[in-house]
């Protein structure tokens, strides 16, 4: 059993604040020591610069019970080495090239098969939902994972709120497009703006969740500040970052790397050791922050998050349907 | 010290080597995290990657040194040529070492599973077996003893870095800027030989043109 209601976990417990903040501060001494250096090397680029948004501490969160067997990553390891193509395609680019991004004012276009379609100011989508802590297993599709405490409310109650009727049946959302933000959009490596998607029931399911915060404090730019998807049971690039538009639509909708490479990505996008990627086993994952000598481990089916959400999939061939 | 003198060679090559194995040290400091060095939250993938692209670097720089040589006319750049495409093959080795010892953990079955099923695993492995042969052979000793054979089988470096830049290629998930400036300069590379062999040619017709005018 991988979910694990767990009641004496206090966010503030997983990796003590004070822990965390020296390494920071040592390995900002430790960038200026090797700033000469710092050009010349991706990895100390990254040491020098990793002083981005560390995010104010979130009020009121509460426990959800939702926890892992395996520890969260650091706060260091969640916050920057991320996918996050709108600000580079390097690892670390996200932590280094989102910093200035404006979160506020932010508005939210709700649209589509509902009876409550509009423009909605980022506070008045946040207003009604108590935060809750969720730490979840994340498992990118190139085939690395980790374990991260998010902080968010599930998918579900914000949808109902829109009334979306009985022809909705997918839920389409989109991530900013701002070239002058974002510099990863200068490039057309994919067709911005990013777009993801999931069916009805996959949305409503209380596994998934929007997240406004990490360890207990306010997203991270790089991480998809100020409101990002998290769906654990899929690939990492189904949870979508940035977002400005949900649309529930009768269709379903092309997300951007099932566009880009359809034979390598598809809508669904379950976690599944049993269907490799055409270029690479899904067998196995590396788990980040386990060190240089660590083994991979084995990926589980829908990451672990199968006696939950595999009702969601009875009688899809899973094979076709990657 | 005159370029090309016994002097020269021998201290051009005594600061090669220092400057060659900088990355690789720089690296090895990195993964233990030694002098405030850090790989990142992924260390066994910067490893892998760094080391390999070091790797294609150091083909690269090996194959410039024939073109650089016959446009500036310094022919005692030859004499760096094996030292430099030794230290391309010593990365190659430790690219491998790295994803067979620290990413595969040894295992066998995983890795035989890569070789043969994943298309650009079956290319970077081609590629090192071709360059086995070149590090084995470069001693004076072989030279002499290959005589002809060794233009030969030395030739095996063009499919080889091909193969190996292909295999970035490949690898990489969607952005492909970084590899195609490899193929691209790969290209250019290759390329000066196809047009030095060509003016060759039309420059011993011409010769033998005016040598045997037609009647």
């Amino acid at each position: 059993m991988l979910i694990k209601k767990h009641q004496d976990i206090r966010p503030s417990e997983i990796t003590d604040e004070a822990v965390y903040m020296n390494r920071r501060a040592f390995m900002r001494r430790a960038g200026i020591a090797g700033a000469g250096l710092a050009a010349s090397h991706p990895a100390l680029a990254l040491v020098a610069k990793s002083d981005s948004a560390t995010g104010k501490r979130l009020e009121d969160v509460r426990e959800s019970g939702y926890t892992t067997d395996r520890p969260p990553n650091s706060w260091e390891d969640v916050t920057t080495y991320n996918n996050f193509y709108e600000f580079g395609t390097g690892k670390s680019d996200p932590s280094e090239n989102a910093g200035d991004f404006r979160t506020r004012p932010w508005e939210v276009e709700i649209s589509g098969e509902c009876a409550r379609p509009g423009t909605f100011a980022l506070d008045d989508i946040l207003a009604p939902h108590a935060l809750e802590e969720r730490i979840y297993r994340l498992r990118c599709v190139e085939a690395w994972s980790m374990v991260i405490p998010w902080v968010g409310f599930p998918l579900g109650d914000l949808l109902k709120r829109f009334e979306p009727n009985s022809t909705a049946k997918f839920v389409k959302f989109k991530t900013l497009y701002d070239p002058g933000q974002m510099p990863g959009q200068r490039r057309r490596i994919l067709d911005w703006p990013y777009v993801e998607g999931l069916t009805m029931a996959e949305a409503m399911h209380p596994l998934a969740i929007m997240a406004v915060g990490v360890y207990g404090r306010v997203l991270p730019n790089q991480n998809g500040a100020p409101l990002r998807l998290v769906v654990p049971w899929k690939y990492g690039f189904k949870s979508i970052k940035s977002i400005v538009s949900i649309e529930f639509t009768r269709t379903q909708p092309l997300n951007s790397w099932q566009r880009s490479i359809p034979h390598e990505y598809g809508f669904y996008a379950n976690v599944n050791p049993n269907v490799d990627h055409p270029r690479w086993s899904q067998a196995r994952e590396r788990v980040i922050g386990s060190g240089l000598f660590a083994e991979k481990q084995p990926t589980q089916m829908f990451n672990g998050y199968g006696e939950q959400v595999s009702h969601l999939y009875e009688g899809l061939d899973l094979r076709r349907n990657y | 010290m005159k370029p090309g003198s016994r002097a020269f060679t021998r201290g051009v090559k005594i600061s090669l080597w220092p400057l060659c194995l900088a990355p690789f040290v720089v690296l090895g400091l990195s993964a233990f995290g030694l002098f405030g060095l850090d790989l990142g939250a992924n260390p066994v993938e910067a490893l892998l990657h760094g080391l390999g692209k070091w790797g294609l670097k150091f083909l690269l720089i090996t194959l410039a040194i024939t073109p650089l040589r016959r446009w500036t006319g310094w022919n005692w750049l030859i004499s760096f040529r094996r030292l430099l495409g030794l230290f391309a093959f010593f990365y190659l080795v430790m690219h491998f070492t790295v994803y067979f010892v620290l990413d595969q953990t040894l295992d066998v079955a995983a890795v035989t599973e890569d070789i043969l099923e994943r298309p650009y695993i079956t290319l970077g492995m081609t590629a090192l077996a071709m360059l086995v042969p070149l590090a084995l052979t470069s001693t004076r000793g072989m030279m002499r003893r290959l005589g002809g054979r060794w233009k030969k089988i030395h030739w095996l470096i063009y499919p080889a870095a091909v193969l190996g830049v292909w295999h970035f290629y490949w690898q990489v998930k969607l952005d492909t800027l970084e590899p195609t400036l490899y193929a691209a300069i790969l290209a250019l590379l290759l390329g000066t030989r196809l047009w030095y062999r060509r003016k060759r040619r039309l420059a011993r017709q011409n010769l033998s043109d005016a040598v045997h005018p037609a009647r």
